[in-house]
């Protein structure tokens, strides 16, 4: 048989479709922290502010606009499960599926050659791809698309090994600080902590594909999520930098096991546009190597 | 709510303080990091601009492409600090003011009360909602930059929130709490 005949236009559809809930549609559980903010946030410019940005939702799902310009550097986020192996055409074909999803859907081409800065084009997904074995059959998709008014004030901190969680908490508040009104407020906060340099950025941007509306299920990162969402939110920038009471709208951390000479702390700082959307590819032909 | 409708004269901008809700109708130019590095490039060389900047309003914008039956697609602003370094020169060139979102840096906002201008906030990250205040866009100068080109937009009831006034006054500056102070 042909491998290269086979039909992907169903995995395509399903992948456009993906790109398109993830612009279109707000995450049911930031619309939920953004609603509860609402109804808590008192003075009336950072509660005018909560209600644009939910008006701004209700717009976008209803006229299929992106939510915000910034259509973002999509990241793709793929798990493949105990059976499949991904092939090379198969990274092709979601690439491409992505790249026609963002044009079909009128999304703003934001990605250039570093210096030239020219004709932006719809070629340059950003890639990761993990092995989940709890994954039974098929491959998942996540798309993210990921705003640069926002992703412009990560941080990367190499804090030594003793230090304890002050300092760890005490970074990531200083990173709001400096993300300032600028980087749409009110912010969701990743915070990948351990691993090295590359692997604490890359969970404190994982962190923020699950549920932003519950804590860790780890005790200890529990606490420090509320007590650095609090400190964060003391600091009175506001939704839109109009002041009030929340500048974040929840801190998520995740972790990993680090070398005894060090302790990365990774810090994404999401705006309120919090983007992603997800799929199951089941039909897997023309993506899997064989055997 | 006030109303305010560009070209926006010396007048009807000593009118606005920071802190006041308008409504803006009428023309906004967009640009943002490219463009503007173009334009200050025209300004340094000494030639003729593109685009008539007098009494205009820049927006800091990269609408997204235009849906099918829409004159634009999703189109909030981008970060206003990016563009401090090259905003002095065209407010002396004759624009009156920029909206977009964010603090600016004290040399911007001493220029803003120097030559009378003004600076808006447009809803950050609310594309979508905006996007159905514009009737009307079409492109002047800079084709190759794509998004990034100078625009015209043609818009009715942008919800604005004055930033900065023609006095200087920021609404970042006057709260003291602590984190509102001016970009450094």
């Amino acid at each position: 048989m042909n491998k290269n005949k086979i039909d992907t236009r169903e995995t395509e559809e399903l992948i456009i479709d993906t790109v398109a809930r993830a612009h279109f549609r707000m995450r049911p559980d930031v619309k939920r922290l953004l609603l509860d903010a609402a109804r808590k946030e008192r003075a009336a410019a950072p509660r005018r502010a909560l209600e644009q940005i939910l008006e701004n939702a209700r717009a976008a799902r209803t006229d299929k606009v992106a939510m915000c310009q910034d259509t973002g550097l999509p990241l793709v986020f793929l798990e493949t499960g105990r059976q499949e192996c991904l092939s090379p055409r198969g990274i092709e074909v979601i690439r491409r599926a992505v790249a026609r999803g963002y044009q079909r859907l009128a999304l703003r081409p934001s990605w250039v050659d570093p210096f030239r800065r020219v004709s932006a084009s719809y070629r340059g997904i950003l890639w990761h791809w993990d092995v989940n074995p709890r994954i039974k059959k098929g491959m998942r998709i996540t798309v993210c698309p990921k705003g640069f008014g926002s992703e412009n004030k990560s941080r990367l901190v190499m804090l030594n090994p003793t230090a304890g969680r002050d300092e760890v908490e005490e970074c990531v508040v200083e990173a709001v600080r400096d993300a300032g009104p600028e980087s749409c407020p009110p912010f969701v906060v990743g915070i990948g902590i351990g691993g090295t340099a590359d692997h604490a950025l890359l969970l404190a941007k994982k962190v923020l594909l699950g549920r932003v509306d519950r804590g860790s299920t780890v005790s200890l990162f529990r606490t420090m999520e509320k007590r650095i969402l609090e400190k964060i939110n003391r600091l009175g920038i506001g939704p839109m930098g109009m002041g009030g009471a929340h500048t974040a709208l929840a801190v998520k951390i995740m972790s990993a096991d680090t070398h005894i000479a060090g302790l990365p702390v990774g810090i994404n700082i999401s705006c309120h546009a919090l983007r992603s959307a997800g799929a199951l590819i089941t039909n897997t032909g023309g993506l899997t190597c064989a055997g | 709510m006030r109303r305010i409708t560009a070209p926006v004269t010396a007048r009807a901008a000593r009118a606005l303080e920071a802190g006041d809700q308008v409504f803006f109708s009428g023309i906004l130019l967009t640009a943002r990091d490219q463009a503007h590095l173009r334009l200050c490039e025209y300004l340094r060389a000494g030639k003729d601009l593109p685009v008539r900047l007098q009494d205009q309003i820049i927006y800091y914008c990269g609408p997204a492409a235009a849906p099918k039956g829409r004159p634009v697609g999703s189109c909030g602003p981008t970060t206003s600090a990016r563009m401090d370094a090259y905003t002095v020169p065209l407010l002396k060139a004759g624009l009156r003011g920029m909206a977009g979102k964010g603090r600016r840096s004290e040399e911007v906002r001493r220029a803003i009360r120097k030559y009378r201008a003004v600076y808006f906030l447009a809803p950050a990250g609310c594309g979508a909602l905006l996007a159905r205040k514009v009737t009307a866009a079409r492109r002047l100068c800079f084709a190759d930059l794509g998004p990034e080109a100078v625009y015209e937009l043609t818009v009715r009831d942008f919800p604005f929130t004055v930033g900065i006034d023609t006095r200087g006054e920021s609404i970042f500056h006057r709260r003291t709490k602590g984190v509102f102070h001016e970009k450094k």
